[in-house]
């Protein structure tokens, strides 16, 4: 049921808050009230909303975990062949897999590639880079990094109605409903 | 609040202090780690306004200087790849001088930045909120200094990648049981790492650039470094998991990084190196410099730009804790050596320190003692803690004595070890001391700069300290032990 305005196609609707407890308040009621796709913006990172908007597990912590073990095996396993397969030196009599001494190196690739896999988690997770979002047209909105709070109803919810979802918005107490366009 | 004085009073008067139990001492309450009467927005406002508000005239001369110093580590650079390290005074039984020193002083340096934002993180200290980015850039700016040392002590820089395992036509591997390898691994782990988790720090304080500044060049530079960050819910949940992980991840590697380099000397015969002591003693003497140089940067700073609202008194006397127990640590590493080369009852062991004290570089050994043992007692008192001439005063004494401290570590164990016909004695030349120097050119220089384009506060984790967003979590809290959902 996602509608067409008269000017340029319509991403959503934008409420702006002036508190971060109105912002949460005001993404409980658009979930309760059967709102499914839409963002909640704040200048920092409140535990509250992403329970509000119903996102509770990150993916991240396994992906990382599975990181650390593919990077401790890689690690290891190079440190192995090199030194017992396709390079074996004798070093002061001590036997070619002498895996003790491997330790530090297997310990700094398990590091680096959980590390790395973290950051580039988070980045494929939060969709990152985007060079182009709809939200940025809405003028007021880079004071969401300032002290402003926001929510925004995507068109695609299936719930979305420009004349509906903007009264029930304003219904919020926001200091500001805009309409987010393409 | 210009100065700390004023935010000391008016925490008295903010009550909330006190139900929290400030107290460190009757009668005396903490300072705040933000001054009272701050908002989101302006919070914001003052530390990008740092990097919006054009270059301050200071900036120039400043800059200049540690520019030149930089050009002149350049040229001798240049001067070392066109003779060859014949240069520098290293030479038989001397092989390690004033370019190990150097790796070491600086890896130790670069501790504090993954120390604070990594562990002080993971311990929920808030004061690190407004120090932690700054310590971070400082970190990579140190440790890109120290690496270069390791690539032109190889002598031909140009085959430094040989340094790495890859598959090449004369067939040859690195040896892994190796400590110099291992420090290969150790060291660019914690570069890569140390950067990594510097950025993810940075991406939402980019994207704040973006939103405030109001030059287009500008807007699309930090637009593209911020990636198309919006704030959103999802953004920052997924960034905070990414953050406790790294900063998870770097709290062993922190401690490795040192440790490893330690064991350069620990595993070696040398007396004076062969020590079970070293991993903690290097690692706590890391931390006790790297505080050092944070402080020696950022004391100026807090009072050029006019920051004292954020780094308060309560940084200043936390920090010089910090270093007081490092300190000590470091102190008792000194004192173990001694009782170590005692115990022993192993004549080159005895030697060894006998030598320390009364040989040829005792000099440097008492002004060591003097820079690492004597001058850090200061900071038992809380009035040499809180000014921050006087806690500026102790860091360089301990900037110049952890670079002493290796200077007896290194050349001094090497130059008479166990057989007295291979002695000999070791001095840095002039060429040693312009590439020391020049790397506290390039050091400042992107210390500069980085003051100058990125906010040296982290803005997104200043903003959680206002009231506004601490009411949010205790409400948060509050509903969590009524057993609410």
């Amino acid at each position: 049921m996602s509608s067409q305005d008269s000017g340029g196609r319509l991403y959503g609707l934008m409420a702006e808050f002036e508190a971060p407890t109105a912002l949460i308040a005001a993404t409980e009621k658009a979930r309760s009230a059967g709102y499914r796709k839409l963002d909640a913006y704040a200048p920092y990172p409140i535990e509250e909303l992403v329970h509000a908007l119903g996102h509770h597990h990150s993916k991240l912590p396994m992906m990382v975990l599975g990181g650390g073990i593919v990077g401790c095996l890689a690690g290891l396993g190079l440190q192995v062949w090199v030194n017992a397969f396709v390079y074996p030196l004798n070093i002061g009599g001590k036997p070619v897999l002498s895996w003790p001494a491997f330790v530090p190196v297997t310990f700094e690739t398990t590091i680096l590639f959980a590390s790395l896999t973290a950051v580039l988690g988070m980045l494929v997770l939060n969709g990152l880079p985007t060079p182009y979002h709809p939200v940025f047209n809405v003028p007021r909105f880079s004071a969401a990094s300032r002290d402003r709070y926001f929510l925004c109803i995507e068109a695609a919810d299936p719930r979305f109605h420009v004349e509906g979802t903007r009264q029930f918005l304003e219904g919020l107490g926001p200091s500001e409903v805009s309409e987010v366009e393409y | 609040m210009r100065d700390g004085q004023t935010a000391r009073v008016v925490a008295e008067q903010d009550e909330s202090v006190l139900e929290k139990g400030g107290y460190h001492r009757p009668g005396i309450i903490e300072a705040p780690v933000l001054a009272p009467g701050h908002t989101a927005g302006s919070v914001t406002d003052k530390i990008s306004s740092v990097v919006l508000s054009g270059t301050p005239r200071w900036f120039y001369p400043a800059f200049g200087l540690s520019f030149t110093l930089m050009m002149v580590l350049f040229a001798a650079l240049s001067k070392l790849f066109w003779e060859g390290t014949g240069i520098w005074g290293v030479n038989q039984p001397v092989g390690w001088g004033f370019d190990i020193i150097n790796f070491v002083w600086w890896i130790g340096i670069g501790h504090a930045g993954t120390l604070i934002s990594a562990i002080l993180l993971l311990l929920r200290q808030e004061w690190r909120t407004s120090i932690n980015r700054f310590a971070e850039a400082m970190t990579i700016f140190a440790v890109a200094c120290a690496g270069l040392f390791p690539l032109i002590h190889t002598g031909r820089p140009w085959l430094a990648y040989w340094l790495l395992p890859y598959p090449n036509t004369m067939g040859m591997w690195p040896q892994f049981r190796s400590p110099l390898i291992w420090d290969v691994f150790a060291v660019s782990t914690y570069a890569t790492v140390s950067l990594l988790f510097w950025y993810v720090g940075l991406i939402p304080d980019l994207a704040t650039l973006r939103d405030r500044s109001t030059k287009k060049v500008a807007k699309i530079i930090y637009g593209m470094a911020a990636m198309g960050w919006r704030n959103s819910a999802k953004h920052w949940h997924e960034h905070e998991v990414a953050s406790l992980l790294l900063a998870g991840l770097a709290t062993p590697l922190v401690l490795s990084v040192h440790s490893v380099v330690s064991f350069d000397f620990a595993v070696g015969i040398i007396p004076g190196w062969h020590a079970t002591i070293f991993p903690p003693y290097f690692v706590a003497g890391a931390i006790f410099a790297g505080f050092a140089m944070v402080l020696t940067c950022t004391l100026p700073l807090r009072r050029v730009f006019g920051l004292q609202d954020f780094i308060t008194e309560r940084h200043l006397e936390n920090m010089g804790k910090v270093m007081l127990a490092t300190g000590l640590i470091v102190t008792y590493g000194y004192g173990i050596e001694a009782f170590t080369a005692w115990y022993s009852a192993n004549q080159y062991e005895t030697f060894m320190m006998w030598n320390r004290l009364f040989g040829p570089y005792r000099f440097h050994y008492y002004a060591l003692l003097l820079c690492n043992v004597i001058a850090p007692q200061a900071l038992w008192f809380r009035s040499v803690r809180v000014s921050p001439v006087g806690l500026w005063s102790v860091c360089m004494f301990i900037n110049v004595g952890m670079w002493l401290e290796r200077m007896i570590i290194i050349p001094a164990s090497l130059h008479r070890d166990f057989l007295p016909s291979s002695w000999g004695i070791y001095h840095g030349t002039i060429w040693d001391w312009a590439i020391f120097l020049g790397t506290i050119g390039l050091f400042l220089s992107l210390l500069f700069l980085f003051v100058r384009f990125v906010p040296m506060i982290s803005i997104f984790e200043m903003r959680t300290l206002v009231p506004e967003a601490q009411s949010v979590k205790e409400s948060a809290a509050a509903r969590d032990a009524e057993g609410l959902p």
